[in-house]
């Protein structure tokens, strides 16, 4: 018994070690580039843009984290291709709809109808995509091992990335660009591209409303009850295996409205854009707490600005050369402290007593 | 009552194939396959790989109505199949109609038209196709009705012949040297086995498969049981011996580009052995394998290396224990963060390390170490007795010996002690630590061991090709050795061999899959979970476990309150 406890006691002194070096350095790191102004300078309206930059990047990890966080809530399984979901319902819509819309010049006529066409090609493709992956890998393993279906999620990615890439190619697709999104919006004398704005408040809007979806109405009720107890549920009369597919049709949709977003911004799709993004995603979700629709919005929003303000703050201030490269590894780090540290992530406690 | 056809799931099924074989053609995968023949002039792989949907959904309607009688069950087959051809005459017609679908849909090109036309008009092209889909369905039904005894054989003599057809590329290579070349040339046509040998090799198995049911199964069981266990025994030492000078000339036998291809297996699988101590004995999925790989092959880089980046010029056989020490230790330092994560949250985890190291890799922070993304150049070949290790042959024989040392090691731990410890923690944490088990230890362990063999493969890697990159360490590796272990049987060690020679041994063979092959490989992960969890070559205890989990699954332990 004192062998274990001394073993255990080390490897929680290893831990906290590995915890204070980290906000040693992230600290020691801010501290050098603020007050002794380490690497380049940058001035308050640089800062801004790597902040508001953060923000819109962080909504578009908020929308797909949703996706992690209704699944999970339901079945408690990570869905590894729901940044396929994403990317599908995007390269479907860009190469269909998106670009002969702008060859023929109606969207830059029209934008907002254009968008919304595009935008709705895209969802649905998502939904239909993660409904077959749903049906075919997920759905026959409900009572599998839980280690089954995260392999059945991994393979469901790639066949879908690979699948994606032999119909539209591997080459990058451009996304088009929109004339009424050039250009700058001024608040307060501060300046913000178009299309970030953009970004941040139509996810501000889907955030709002597939919260009011899962918590007022009829159908959100039935996923909150199965995702509380399938079997108790399915007493009360819910069609359990129904109301998950439809869980799976909500993130996806939230994925392939993101996926549009992603391409304003980034103007460029192709068949891999779902996996980096998708982890990051799933980044988002556990750091708000997995299973938790707030904690999603919040968690992404969070990641979205340390990504984009981590490299110049703390990075340069370390003296790191190239920081703008790591900015992977800092969500990554991040991934890695929250799961270690706090896996109930940072607002969440629902799954508390399960993970840790 | 029992003997009915459903027409209604008929038609959907024939429809269902259709679309499979309309997204094959549409993603490229028949286009591209049409370069290889399986009977050369006659029959393409690209061919074989559409129709072999209308014959399968046409054996399939039938055995799943059960249906006995001739006139259903053909009628049934030629429904299925004219239904299966209804996509792909609806693609037919859609590139009649937008003939610049290409813009959209790259592999979409006339080359592909001309191949689901038979060379004709679209719409000439299309009715040809629903002739032959539905004689190829109502084909597929017919060898369901006739006699098991025949139709059995028969399916799998067609299936050897196609497969044979199919690597009759490597076959060539090998029987060049050992037949007259006139021999080869009615065997083997341009690209292909020419339609005589399809004919007599379809006829010479199925007649054996026949022959070996009704009597040569009986008196191999005689003979066997004639024989003392003595005599047994001695026979399989015999058999096993063989087999190990097989393998000891086998690069003579392959050539230098097949020994190339082994050499790629031989390395998966002794990545595949240390995965599996990780995943398939202890159960710990890790998702950031190629870390290791990525850490051996980087630290025989760094020491040995003749170029600018090189520390010590260390020979290979040094820097290999190196390599494979660091392994280990980095195997379990980030083993120890984990120590309390389960299942998918670990797998995530570790896919964040793996993916770290190799951006830390390309970035420029490390690059006056390794390189950054321009890799390690100038690694030496290792030199042993003044001889060096240059071609793949010879490599072949250090990957050998490498794959033989894991295999050993792995069947050992499997049964010491602690490999019954890292099953017993697959099975149940909670049960494993209340039996005493000293979790943190044995999880370090399964970590550790498990990523020396992966250094030690990453070692091997980089003396192999003299340089390396931090783009060939990419996630995809792990995906494949995991998927390698998956498919050969979790925690098996002939499935390991079995997984790496299906999955990489035969993409390899067959250049066209390489495009192809992560979405082969998804599929397969897939089909494999839902139909036989316990993989190709199963271990005993894991397809028990299965099973039972199947059994007694109970869903309200992964609720919380």
């Amino acid at each position: 018994m004192a062998q274990r406890f001394k073993d255990v006691d080390w490897i929680g002194l290893f831990l906290w070690l590995f915890r204070a070096a980290i906000i040693v350095l992230v600290l020691w790191g801010t501290v050098a580039k603020i007050f002794f102004g380490a690497g380049n300078a940058y001035s308050a309206s640089d800062w801004i843009d790597f902040f508001v930059s953060g923000l819109s990047q962080g909504s578009l990890y908020a929308l797909i984290a949703l996706g992690y966080t209704l699944v999970y809530g339901v079945l408690f399984m990570i869905n590894f291709a729901h940044g396929e979901f994403f990317m599908s319902g995007t390269m479907t819509a860009t190469v269909f709809i998106a670009l002969p819309l702008s060859a023929s010049g109606f969207l830059d006529r029209n934008p907002i109808i254009g968008m919304l066409i595009i935008l709705v090609v895209a969802m649905s493709i998502s939904v239909g995509v993660a409904l077959l992956t749903e049906r075919i890998a997920y759905r026959p393993l409900r009572r599998a091992p839980r280690l089954v279906p995260l392999i059945t999620a991994i393979g469901a990615s790639f066949f879908w990335q690979y699948f994606f890439r032999g119909l539209y190619g591997s080459s990058l697709i451009p996304f088009p660009e929109l004339q009424a999104l050039q250009g700058k919006f001024s608040f307060w004398g501060v300046d913000i591209l178009k299309t970030r704005a953009v970004v941040i408040v139509s996810s501000v809007i889907m955030l709002i409303g597939l919260y009011f979806f899962v918590m007022r109405t009829k159908t959100g009720k039935a996923i909150r009850a199965v995702a509380e107890d399938k079997d108790v549920a399915a007493l009360m009369g819910i069609d359990v295996d129904r109301t998950i597919a439809i869980t799976f049709a909500t993130g996806a949709a939230m994925a392939g409205a993101a996926g549009i977003l992603y391409g304003l911004v980034f103007r460029q799709v192709h068949f891999f854009m779902g996996f980096v993004p998708g982890i990051k995603a799933f980044t988002a979700a556990v750091l708000g707490g997995i299973g938790s629709i707030p904690g999603a919005a919040l968690g992404g929003l969070f990641l979205g600005v340390i990504e984009a303000v981590g490299p110049p703050l703390f990075l340069e201030g370390l003296g790191i050369p190239g920081g703008h490269q790591l900015k992977d590894v800092i969500a990554f780090t991040m991934l890695v402290l929250v799961l270690i540290f706090r896996p109930q992530g940072i607002i969440g406690e629902r799954l508390a007593e399960k993970k840790a | 009552m029992m003997a009915q056809l459903d027409v209604r799931n008929t038609i959907r099924m024939g429809l269902l194939a259709g679309v499979v074989a309309v997204s094959l053609s549409m993603i490229g995968m028949v286009e591209a396959f049409d370069q290889r023949d399986v009977i050369t002039d006659v029959f393409s792989l690209g061919q074989l790989l559409l129709f072999t949907a209308p014959a399968i959904v046409g054996y399939m309607v039938v055995q799943r109505g059960k249906v006995k009688a001739y006139g259903p069950a053909l009628f049934g087959g030629l429904i299925a199949g004219v239904f299966a051809a209804l996509p792909i005459f609806a693609l037919l017609i859609l590139t009649l109609i937008f003939p610049n679908i290409r813009a959209q849909l790259v592999n979409v090109s006339p080359t592909l038209i001309g191949i689901l036309a038979f060379g004709n008009g679209q719409v000439v092209g299309g009715l040809l196709m629903t002739a032959v889909m539905g004689i190829l369905g109502l084909l597929g039904a017919a060898i369901y009705v006739i006699p098991d005894r025949i139709g059995n054989p028969l399916i799998l003599g067609l299936g050897w012949t196609l497969l044979v057809g199919v690597l009759s590329e490597v076959l060539l290579n090998i029987l060049r040297p050992l037949l007259p070349r006139a021999v080869l040339r009615f065997l083997f046509g341009t690209k292909g086995i020419t339609f005589a040998t399809a004919v007599i090799l379809l006829i010479l198995i199925t007649t054996g498969i026949v022959w070996w049911q009704e009597k040569g199964r009986e008196q191999a069981k005689a003979r066997r049981e004639a024989m003392s266990s003595g005599q047994q025994k001695t026979r399989r030492q015999v058999s096993l011996g063989m087999g190990l000078i097989l393998l000891f000339v086998l690069p003579l036998i392959l050539g230098t580009y097949l020994t190339e291809v082994v050499d790629n297996v031989g390395l998966y699988i002794l990545m595949g052995l240390g995965l599996n101590i990780v995943v398939g004995f202890a159960g710990l999925l890790d998702l950031g394998y190629v870390a290791f790989f990525a850490i051996g092959a980087y630290t025989v880089g760094v020491l040995t290396s003749q170029g600018g980046l090189g520390v010590g010029h260390l020979s290979f056989w040094v820097a290999l224990p190196i390599a494979v020490a660091t392994s280990t230790m980095a195997g379990m330092l980030l083993g120890v963060p984990v120590l309390r994560m389960r299942g998918d949250y670990l797998a995530i985890v570790t896919l964040g390390f793996g993916e770290i190291i190799r951006v830390l890799a390309t970035s420029d922070l490390l690059k006056p170490v390794i390189g950054g993304a321009q890799g390690v150049l100038q690694i030496p070949k290792p030199e042993i007795f003044g001889f060096t290790v240059i071609q793949p042959q010879h490599f072949y024989y250090v990957i050998l010996a490498g794959v033989f040392l894991a295999i050993f090691l792995s069947s050992r731990l499997r049964d010491a002690r602690l490999g019954r410890q890292w099953m017993a923690l697959r099975e149940d944490e909670d049960v494993a630590e209340a039996m005493g088990i000293h979790l943190v230890k044995t999880k370090l362990l399964a970590f550790g061991i498990g990523a020396a063999f992966s250094g030690l493969a990453g070692a091997i890697f980089a003396a192999r090709l003299s340089s390396i990159f931090p783009h060939s360490f990419n996630l995809l590796i792990s995906i494949n050795v995991l998927s390698l272990i998956i498919v050969g049987g979790m925690g098996s060690l002939p499935g390991v061999v079995v997984g790496a020679l299906v999955l990489v041994g035969l993409p390899e063979l067959l250049r066209e899959f390489a495009e192809y092959r992560l979405l082969l490989y998804g599929a397969l992960l897939i089909a494999m979970m839902v139909t036989k969890p316990e993989g190709l070559w199963p271990s005993p205890v894991r397809r028990r476990e299965l099973r039972a989990a199947e059994e007694e699954t109970a869903p309200q332990i992964e609720q919380v309150g």
